[in-house]
Formats: C-alpha cells, structure tokens, sequence
C-alpha cells in the first residue's frame, strides 16, 4: 500500500527531516510509527498526504508513484486516505453529521446515499445519538471519534492518524486504538503516529521508530 | 428528457452550492446587506444618470419634430409666383407641411397680436413680404442637422430673400447631451471597477475567516472547483442583489422626480414624462451587475485560495 524508497525531505531552511527512508507497509496492514517530537513522524506522514514533496527518492501509494504528483490528481489520491488529527480539525460551525458527510460531499455522492453512510459511520464510532451536536458541546475523546468516522466514512482503503491519542486520557486512548484494530479488522491498511510507547507496545503491531530522520529499525517492514 | 448521472450529480451540486453560498448570506444579514447597499449605490449612479440623459435627448427630439422653417422671400415675389412657388415645394420630401402667409394676412395678424394697429394705419404701404411656414419631416435621430440641410437647400432658391432655423440651441443642447453620455460612460467604468474592488475585498474576507474550512477541505480530497465554487456563487449573489438594489433606488429616485417634471411638462403644454427602467434595461442592469460580482469573486478566488495549503 505505502512503498518509501529512499526518501529525503529537506526543508527549505536547510533541516533535514527524513534522510533515506526506506520501507513497505502492505496492503491491509497495521503499524505504528514512533520516536520523539522532531524525529520526522508527521513530515513522513504529510509526504504521503502530498501535503510535502520529498526532496529524493520515489514514493509510492497503491501502486501509483507520487514523487511528482500532478496538481490535479492530488485532491483523488487524498480521497483514498482517511487522515485522522491530533486536534481533530473538525468545523465548528457545523454539525457532527454535516462534519461526517464533508468527504462523500465533496466526491458527489447523493444525499440519500450521505444519510445512510454518515450514520453507519457514526454507529461505528458510537456516537450515532449526537448527529446533530456541535463538535464544541462533545468532549476531546468523542471529538476524536467524529474525526475517525469523517475518516472512514467514505470507506478509504488507507488511514493516517498523527497522535491520534495525544490530547486524550489513557482509558480514552485504548478506546480509539481498539477503534483503529477493527478498521484494520476489515482490510484497511492503518499507520498511526505516536509516542504514547505504554500503550502501542501491548499491541501486536510492527513499529517503525525514527531516530533523528532515519528509521532505526528499516528490517520491521522491509520490502521484500 | 433524461440527463446522464455526472450531469444530474453535476447540477445538484451547484444547485445546492448556489443556494448554500445564498443561505450564507442570509445568516448574515446586517453584513451581506452593507456590501450589497454599497455596489447597489454604485450601480444605482451610473445607471439612474443614463436614464436621466435619455430622457433629456428624448425631450430634444420632441423639440426638433417641433422646429419650424420660416422662408421670407423677396419684395418683388408677388403671392401668384409664391403660390406656385408653394405647389413646387410641396413635393419635396423633406417637408410635411407648408403654409403661405399673404403680407396682408401677416400684416391683420400683426395688427391683432401687437396693438400697434393705429401706428400700422400711418403706412401706405404694407412692407411686410411673403412668407412660407415651413414644417419639416419629423426624423427623430437626425433631427437637428436634417432640418438644417432643408434649411441650405431653401436659401439657394432665387426667389428667397431669407430663411431661418432658429434651433442652433438645440444642437447645442445635443451636444451637451452627448457630452453628458460619455462621462457617464467613464463614470459607469470607475463605479464598475469599484464593484469589482468591492466584491473581490469581501470575498478576500470570507476566504480568511474560512481559512481553516478551506485547509480541511483541501486535506480531505477537495478539488480546486469544489473550493471556488462557494465563493463564487458569493460574488454572484452580491452583483444580483447590489444591481437589484439599484434598479429599486433609481425607480424611487425616479417615482420622486415623475411629479415635479409633469408639472413642468404641463406648463411648456408638454405631454412629456419620464421613462424609467425598461424590462430590457432592467435585466441588462442585473446581468451586468451579477457579471461584475462574479468576476471580482473570481479574481479574488484565484488570488487567494492558491495561497492556502493545508500543512
């Protein structure tokens, strides 16, 4: 699903944030990226949002190489990923549902269609009686969670979450990683962002660990 | 007749766009009616002046169909020669009505309308000549200048002593119109570059306070028209209601004036009155006020979202 390829990414001011990363992340898996604040996890992260461009190397996502994405084509390869925030970044002025339906919205699907979906999402994520809620009346942890079904609910067949769980108590965190495990259940490749090690090191995931813009540990996912 | 899906999917969205950019600024309203006061009065100016210089040049073609020819001839013309003088010019095309005042209907005229009647007595002979009372055909564009070709071709005739057209002032009077027309036109161009300015500015506002919904659309796979789209619906609904406001201020301006001018028309035995907005006019008025929103949207959409990228 996702192939790194020798990837660097420097900035325009002269740091280093990714130095020849290289791995694959398979279809239909599910893996943790770790290391400190600054180790490169979200430049990583954004490379494959093509919220970035890396500086060498070739990525790859579903088989497609985007090193040099088109303009165009950048808004459909962001529909195939479901990103999920630390502050969730959801619209405050505007309900849980109408957050919920903005993906299939903005892919034009029928209203009918964005009913049914929007609250299959919700049931997913448990929060199906607070449709018509503003996100700022729900608490961090069940913020969280309509930004997950905003993620899901065009049923992308990847999903990103940087520290996903950062802003949220450890019972809370459980909840959403367990949310994570059944998305992955159903064939939904997961890579998730995190520094919360008591919590990602009881869960039986590869974790990719950075170290200053190198992966420590490239033989975890190495491709083969 | 059936559309094929992308299409029917295609319009409902801008359908539905069109009426959510609506809705927004109806949930707005103290905001959204400024900006729409100030292109309507912007609109209004130009577009009232124009009705205003119309009407004038409508007022000096009436005067025209008005302008009368008055041919003196010579003292040795007698009113047999003028008479068949008469019959000749009542073939020529540019004249509708010709009318020969004998010296002694002139002179019992003169004797009635002036009270100088006992000083008339004293002459022994009546000095005055034969006139002709010429009314040319009414052309209402050419107007001033057809009269005044009519008026070349008569003096050249041997048996004319004078001839005169004393409508100079009218020329005058167009050319003022015309004058008038063009520095509207200039104006029409500053106050329509002004909406453009105005639409563009508000939209630059709305794009900064949705700055955020702007970056969380883009991250979830937004395209460039699908991000355009609000915003320019905004602009359009700007122009139509700014232009749909001045249509309404110049019909006031225009309700108020209507009185006052028939009163003036009365006393000049006028039967004229104003003309305000035709339907034509109404709804170029409308399109050109809502091409004008649009565009200044446009413009300010291809300046600003390019620079938001979510990060």
């Amino acid at each position: 699903m996702i192939r790194f390829d020798n990837i660097c990414k420097r900035y325009p001011e002269g740091r280093d944030a990714l130095q020849a990363v290289s791995f694959h992340l398979p279809a239909g898996a599910m893996a943790f990226l770790t290391g400190h604040s600054g180790a490169g996890k979200s430049t990583l992260l954004k490379l494959i949002a093509l919220l970035e461009r890396s500086t060498r190397g070739q990525l790859f996502l579903d088989g497609e190489n985007l090193s040099r994405p088109r303009k165009r084509r950048i808004p459909f390869v962001r529909r195939k990923i479901g990103m999920i925030f630390q502050n969730y970044r959801l619209l405050f002025d505007r309900t849980v549902f109408d957050n919920v339906a903005l993906p299939l919205v903005i892919a034009g699907h029928r209203h009918q269609d964005i009913g049914r979906r929007v609250r299959a999402a919700l049931d997913k994520v448990g929060l199906l009686d607070k449709e018509r809620a503003l996100p700022i009346t729900l608490s961090g942890g069940e913020q969280q969670r309509v930004g997950i079904a905003r993620a899901v609910v065009n049923k992308p067949p990847l999903l990103l979450a940087d520290e996903p769980t950062g802003n949220l108590d450890p019972d809370l965190s459980r909840d959403i990683m367990h949310l994570f495990e059944q998305f992955n259940q159903v064939g939904v490749t997961v890579l998730i962002a995190s520094h919360d090690l008591d919590l990602i090191s009881r869960l039986p995931y590869p974790q990719l660990q950075l170290h200053q813009g190198r992966l420590v540990n490239p033989e975890v996912l190495a491709y083969a | 007749m059936k559309l094929p899906a992308f299409a029917h999917v295609y319009l409902v969205r801008h359908a539905q766009m069109a009426l959510n950019s609506l809705g927004r600024l109806y949930r707005a309203p103290l905001a959204s009616l400024m900006t729409a006061a100030v292109i309507g009065i912007a609109l209004a100016l130009p577009a009232g002046l124009y009705l205003l210089t119309g009407n004038l040049q409508r007022l000096s073609t009436q005067w025209d169909g008005g302008a009368n020819l008055s041919v003196f001839l010579r003292h040795d013309v007698s009113v047999t020669q003028a008479q068949t003088l008469k019959h000749k010019l009542e073939d020529w095309p540019e004249i509708e009505k010709l009318q020969l005042i004998t010296p002694q209907q002139a002179l019992s005229e003169f004797r009635e309308m002036s009270g100088f009647g006992d000083a008339l007595d004293i002459l022994d002979e009546n000095p005055l000549p034969v006139v002709l009372a010429i009314k040319p055909v009414s052309t209402s564009a050419a107007g001033a200048t057809s009269a005044a070709s009519l008026l070349e071709r008569l003096k050249k005739l041997p048996q004319v002593e004078l001839a005169q057209l004393d409508l100079q002032w009218v020329k005058r009077f167009n050319a003022i119109v015309d004058i008038a027309r063009r520095t509207i036109w200039v104006i029409a161009t500053l106050l329509g570059l002004a909406v453009l300015l105005i639409t563009g500015n508000t939209i630059r506002l709305e794009i900064q306070n949705r700055r955020d919904e702007i970056e969380i659309t883009k991250l979830i796979g937004a395209t460039g028209a699908f991000i355009r789209r609000p915003f320019l619906y905004s602009g359009l609904w700007y122009g139509l209601s700014g232009a749909l406001l001045a249509a309404v201020l110049v019909e006031l301006a225009f309700l108020q004036l209507d009185d006052p001018v028939r009163r003036l028309a009365g006393l000049y035995q006028s039967g004229f009155n104003l003309q305000t907005l035709s339907f034509a006019e109404s709804l170029a008025l409308l399109a050109g006020g809502g091409f004008l929103g649009l565009l200044g949207a446009w413009l300010a959409v291809g300046r600003h979202l390019a620079a938001i990228e979510p990060g």
